[in-house]
């Protein structure tokens, strides 16, 4: 018997047989279903934590510094701005002030810096402007303000163009941050941000906390690391227990194994419900032995040879298996979707693990349509026709 | 008539249950010439159906030797006789055994299907099959949707679909109703007379009487047909 008439064999048999058909298809739904889900919400969360991370500014590099023998001074942080892959420096003084306007009086976190800072930290006003190099000049008694600060003084009204007692003085506000939400578990939207001189009067210290440096490109930020920590080591030479320089990658990597792990989780949990929609597809075919076999023993009665059968049996498996999967595939991505909107879970979903998953139960479900027909082909048509 | 077309000769089967040797054939020996209508006429349990299946070549037997057509049977791996039982032998059982999920008409191409018949020759002559049972307007139906006895013109036809030269029938009217019965044996004997080999397999005189040749067996042995055999089996 030709391939043909085979595949149309087997596709009359899935019609004939709708409910063991149908169940068939469901295992394999379940499980290639809620392997998408799964590994696309892990997932999702793992590219979620990533914007966050780069949501800090991209290429970033961060001097800190401890204690207080060393002095971070304005003019020797220029020369780290001569390197060959830095973009752009900002260095930062910071400290806690008390905010007052009319009745309300809040401890807000202040950064005094440049005008570097928006770019390097990706730290953009909705309204308004931020501040300038010119402001730090003059020494302005202007500040750009966060979201939250925004609306904790001013509410609904635009800030920009009000003035805010910061520490006794008044300071105009120029402009107000686009939120950024709560990353890494600091609120990046109740702050202050004043030019670098101003803030330096206002925490009463010259003394400069933090640089962030931003690399020109992704690929050279360990190169530029290097070349600034020997910057620094020439620039304050015996001083290298003052300060650290970081690498935002090590932050990235670290949060990285992190949702691996979660990935990992989520995929087991998915690989479960796989097995389980396996089991069914495995009973389904198991419970139908015996009608096949009585099926199998009049076949071969009437001049079916053995791969006649195999083949009827593995193109039905493979027809089952494959529609139950593609099935699957859309029901996982619809849901996912659905997921993704109504929980607001980013989702994110990946090629490899839909093909993964549609072949393992692919798999499974022709070893388990075949492996049966298999043994009931070898029987001799008479033992095959008392079957029950 | 004719040249024998099956040949046995010393055919030994045996089947062990539990402890207990049971000989469901034992030494059968007959020659079968081409054309003959043979009944073949036993009580229940004789071994009769066991005869029937190593006839069609469903079973090998375990000892003895069997030539269809002259070629041992013996000696044929399992897709040799799944070609012998397409093309030379077709067999009607008791319970008809048709596939309950295909039609009528489906159920009758399958021999065809097996042996490679393009499609539209294929319905063509599956159409003509049921016809000559005289159910030409019932080729859409299920098995399910027949009565028992169109269900075993089904299986005639579907018997006779690949116009094999002998044709095997195992009690095909032990399941129908006596007027069903004289009806299908009707067609069995329009059958033999264009010239199919018939081989019947009864415990009912009075059907076994319809063939012009009769052998009885019992407990796995065969006589030729005696008059005094008539009267040993006037109880079934
Ligand atoms: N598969 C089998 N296993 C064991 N014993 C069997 C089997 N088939 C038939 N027999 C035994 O062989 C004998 C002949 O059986 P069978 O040919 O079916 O008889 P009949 O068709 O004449 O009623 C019986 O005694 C029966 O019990
Ligand atoms: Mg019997």
């Amino acid at each position: 018997m030709g391939i043909l008439p085979s595949i149309k064999m087997a596709l009359k048999s899935i019609k004939g047989n709708k409910l063991r058909s149908a169940l068939t298809m469901l295992g394999m739904v379940i499980g290639v279903s809620s392997v998408i889900i799964l590994v696309s919400i892990a997932q999702g969360s793992a590219q979620n934590v990533t914007s966050q991370i780069n949501n800090l500014g991209t290429n970033l590099l961060t001097i800190n510094t401890f204690g207080t023998d060393l002095a971070l001074t304005e003019d020797k942080i220029s020369e780290l701005s001569k390197l060959n892959g830095v973009k752009a420096v900002s260095p930062v003084v910071s400290g806690r002030v008390n905010v007052k306007k009319d009745r309300t009086t809040s401890q807000v976190s202040l950064t005094g810096t440049n005008a570097a800072y928006s770019t390097v930290r990706d730290a953009k006003v909705s309204s308004g402007r931020f501040i300038t190099d010119l402001d730090l000049e003059y020494r302005q008694k202007i500040a750009v303000i966060g979201a939250d600060t925004a609306s904790t003084f001013f509410g609904t009204d635009n800030p920009v163009g009000q003035y805010l007692q910061i520490e006794g003085t008044s300071f105009k506000v120029v402009g107000v941050l686009v939120s950024k939400g709560s990353s890494m578990g600091q609120s990046g939207d109740n702050v202050i941000i004043v030019p670098l001189s101003t803030g330096q009067r206002l925490v009463k210290s010259t003394t400069i906390n933090q640089v962030y440096l931003q690399g020109k490109s992704q690929e050279q930020m360990d190169f530029v690391m290097n070349e600034v920590e020997m910057k620094m080591a020439s620039l304050y030479p015996s001083k290298s227990d003052s300060y650290s320089v970081t690498n935002q990658q090590d932050l990235m990597d670290t949060m990285s194994s992190v949702t691996d792990t979660m990935t990992m989780m989520l995929g087991g949990i998915a690989s479960i419900s796989l097995l389980v929609g396996g089991i069914g597809i495995m009973n389904i075919m198991l419970v139908s032995v015996s009608e096949r076999t009585k099926e199998i023993g009049i076949r071969k009665a009437i001049g079916a040879k053995r791969r006649d059968v195999l083949l009827q049996f593995l193109i039905e498996a493979v027809v089952l298996s494959g529609v139950g999967g593609i099935i699957g595939i859309l029901t996982g991505v619809g849901l996912g979707k659905i997921v993704s909107t109504l929980a607001g879970l980013t989702v994110s979903f990946s090629t490899s693990v839909i093909v993964l998953s549609f072949l393992f139960s692919l798999i499974v479900g022709v070893i388990f349509g075949v492996f049966p027909a298999n043994k009931a082909s070898k029987l001799n048509p008479i033992q095959a026709l008392r079957y029950e | 008539m004719g040249k024998p077309i099956i040949q046995i000769s010393n055919l030994m089967k045996t089947y062990k249950l539990g402890g207990e040797t049971v000989h469901a054939l034992n030494d059968v020996s007959i020659e079968i010439e081409q054309g003959e209508f043979l009944a073949i006429i036993g009580p229940s349990g004789s071994g009769k159906s066991t005869l029937m299946n190593m006839l069609g070549c469903l079973d090998r037997p375990q000892s003895g030797k069997y030539l269809l057509d002259g070629k041992d049977i013996g000696k044929m791996n399992d897709n040799q006789l799944a070609t012998i039982r397409n093309q030379k032998i077709g067999f009607i059982f008791q319970n008809f055994n048709l596939l309950t999920k295909l039609s009528a008409l489906e159920n009758v191409e399958l021999p065809l299907l097996y042996s490679g018949v393009p499609v539209k020759e294929r319905r063509e002559r599956a159409l003509e099959g049921l016809n000559k049972v005289g159910l030409k307007d019932r080729a859409g139906h299920l098995p399910t949707q027949l009565s028992g006895g169109q269900q075993q013109r089904v299986a005639i036809a579907r018997a006779l679909v690949g116009n094999p030269a002998i044709l095997l029938a195992d009690e095909p009217t032990g399941a129908l109703d006596s007027k069903t019965s004289k009806e299908i044996l009707l067609v069995m004997k329009e059958l033999n007379e264009l010239g199919h080999t018939i081989i019947l397999i009864t415990h009912d005189l009075e059907i076994a009487k319809q063939a012009n040749r009769m052998v009885s067996i019992q407990d796995g042995q065969l006589q030729e047909n005696g008059g005094e055999l008539v009267g040993d089996f006037a109880i079934y």
